[in-house]
């Protein structure tokens, strides 16, 4: 009976949190443009989506700027982690406040201050004024996804490697890089999502003309969301879903969750 | 690895003086001086202006209730996912990550689909013959979409902590008499303050600057402080003016990250 009660109570927070899925994805069907009335089961908006170059030209910049922001904070937030470990105490005390800053900020905040040195410097405002922002978010998720696995390193490999006559760079990627990459996976698929999901900041810091699908978003929702973005947002979802659980069902993985490594 | 460390921060040091350092340090010169630079507290006193003392009344109190609203929502879920024991440590974040992938205006925007007058959610209190829910373009609907898109940062840092406390401790607890409601008080309330105080900082700072929920969810009509600032700097290019409201603002930020500090000092109630 209990467990009925705690199945349930999942099962509703669960429908809560995936009901605007849904109903955008049945919206991607819906053959009357009007978000209200359901007008018959229709692909049109799937193959109006490919002739719609707007929308095609802001999915490039969203997953453009995705890939290039969580690559490169992917590599300086690793680097950060390897530096911040021989530090002292203090200066790493410091070091992971100034991490939390962008993560504990409001967006607002953070998306206007990027605003405002951006334009104190000069810079033209469009796809590499959003990147840098997009950086300097993604970072923190890198740091705490990599910092972990470094914790949980043991010193004395590495300096084995050495011992043995391995130069620092071998060392570092025959036995240090290996230990660390889930976390580095972890911490690039994490930013990737932060980034592709991002509104706030990237309202601030793109200029005009460059859109990425969020700010398209946004200036559509005045005159009304296009069809052809609730199924260009279905297609991106099933895809992320099908790959997640191919995955998840892979049976390296498997082996994997059963030796019981958390 | 000790020898090359210095020059191995170099990267991320200079990265987050310019990015992150230099850009706050803006914010405080533009909210405390006026268009011909000199100092002023005008923009800062501003906020006690009647236009946007309400908007922040307003924020601080949508955001409080949907604060608690997460937190009632997500402590016993956190605490059923703890329990599975299961290891499904990886999934049950995912469960909560994967609705990001679609877009989180649009995601947010289908709830005017599911609120609306003769919407999804009334149809179906139609047919049970319920009362219908008029919520749509007002604060209830705006604190439904606060719940609806920070409830993971609530979930997610309590799992954590709830899944890290030891059985041991509290079967203890148990061998030594407590009951159920004593070992949850006495243990596993007390042994959760870290991820229950990281989950109150999540949910707290977007939901009380929050622009885009109440632009979507609450008609054009209910102004919030993040909206405020928001045309500030998009309409009214007023950047000194909106600088001053968002340092007002970034003391409630910082009171929340001493706070969080104090509690969470070894960030075991992280997020990941």
């Amino acid at each position: 009976m209990k467990t009925a009660v705690k199945k349930i109570y999942i099962a509703l927070i669960i429908l809560f949190l995936y009901a605007p899925i849904g109903t955008l994805m049945v919206l991607s069907f819906n053959a009357s443009k009007t978000r209200s009335k359901w007008g018959g089961f229709t692909f049109k908006w799937y193959a109006a989506l490919f002739r719609n170059d707007d929308i095609l030209k802001a999915l490039f910049n969203t997953l453009l700027i995705a890939f290039l922001s969580a690559l490169i904070a992917t590599v300086i937030g690793t680097i950060a982690c390897i530096a911040m470990t021989g530090m002292k105490r203090r200066t790493k005390a410091v070091m992971m406040g100034v991490t939390n800053i962008p993560m504990l900020n409001a967006e607002i905040v953070t998306g206007i201050s990027l605003m405002l040195l951006f334009i104190s410097l000069g810079f033209r405002f469009g796809l590499g004024t959003i990147l840098l922002s997009h950086i300097t978010f993604n970072i923190p998720y890198v740091i705490l996804s990599v910092m972990p696995r470094m914790k949980q390193l043991n010193p004395s490999t590495y300096e084995a490697a050495l011992d043995l006559g391995a130069s620092h760079l071998t060392a570092f990627f025959k036995v240090v890089f290996p230990d660390l990459l889930p976390g580095i996976l972890s911490g690039f698929l994490m930013a990737f999502t932060m980034s592709l999901d991002d509104f706030i900041i990237t309202h601030f810091t793109k200029g005009a003309g460059v859109d990425t699908l969020s700010t398209k978003i946004y200036t559509e929702v005045k005159k009304g969301i296009k069809p052809e973005m609730y199924a260009l947002s279905t297609i991106i979802f099933v895809t992320v879903l099908v790959l997640l659980l191919l995955v998840n069902l892979s049976p390296e993985k498997k082996e994997k969750n059963l030796q019981g490594n958390k | 690895m000790t020898s090359k460390n210095k020059w191995l921060s170099a990267p991320y040091t200079l990265w987050s003086v310019v990015f992150i350092i230099i850009p706050l340090c803006m914010i405080f010169y533009y909210g405390l001086t006026d268009k011909t630079g000199a100092f002023t507290l005008e923009n800062i006193a501003a906020m006690a202006t009647a236009e946007h003392a309400k908007a922040l009344r307003l924020s601080i109190l949508l955001s409080l209730v949907s604060t608690l609203f997460c937190f009632l929502l997500a402590y016993p879920l956190a605490m059923i996912l703890a329990n599975m024991k299961v290891n499904q440590h990886s999934f049950i974040i995912l469960i909560f990550i994967l609705p990001m992938w679609m877009n989180f205006l649009l995601r947010t925007l289908a709830w005017q689909t599911l609120l609306e007058k003769s919407g999804v959610i009334n149809n179906i209190l139609t047919f049970f013959h319920l009362p219908n829910i008029n919520i749509i373009n007002t604060p209830a609907a705006i604190v439904l979409g606060m719940v609806y898109n920070f409830l993971p940062f609530m979930v997610l840092p309590l799992y954590n902590s709830l899944s890290k406390i030891d059985d041991n401790v509290i079967n203890a607890a148990r061998d030594l008499g407590a009951n159920g409601i004593h070992t949850f008080i006495r243990i596993i309330l007390p042994l959760s303050v870290p991820g229950i105080i990281s989950g109150i900082t999540m949910v707290f700072v977007p939901a009380l600057t929050t622009f885009v929920i109440s632009t979507l969810l609450g008609g054009s009509k209910i102004l919030l402080i993040g909206n405020v600032i928001e045309q500030e700097f998009t309409q009214a290019s007023n950047w000194h003016l909106g600088s001053g409201l968002s340092i007002v603002l970034m003391i409630f930020i910082i009171l929340n990250m001493i706070i969080s500090a104090i509690f969470d000092k070894d960030g075991e109630g992280s997020m990941l």
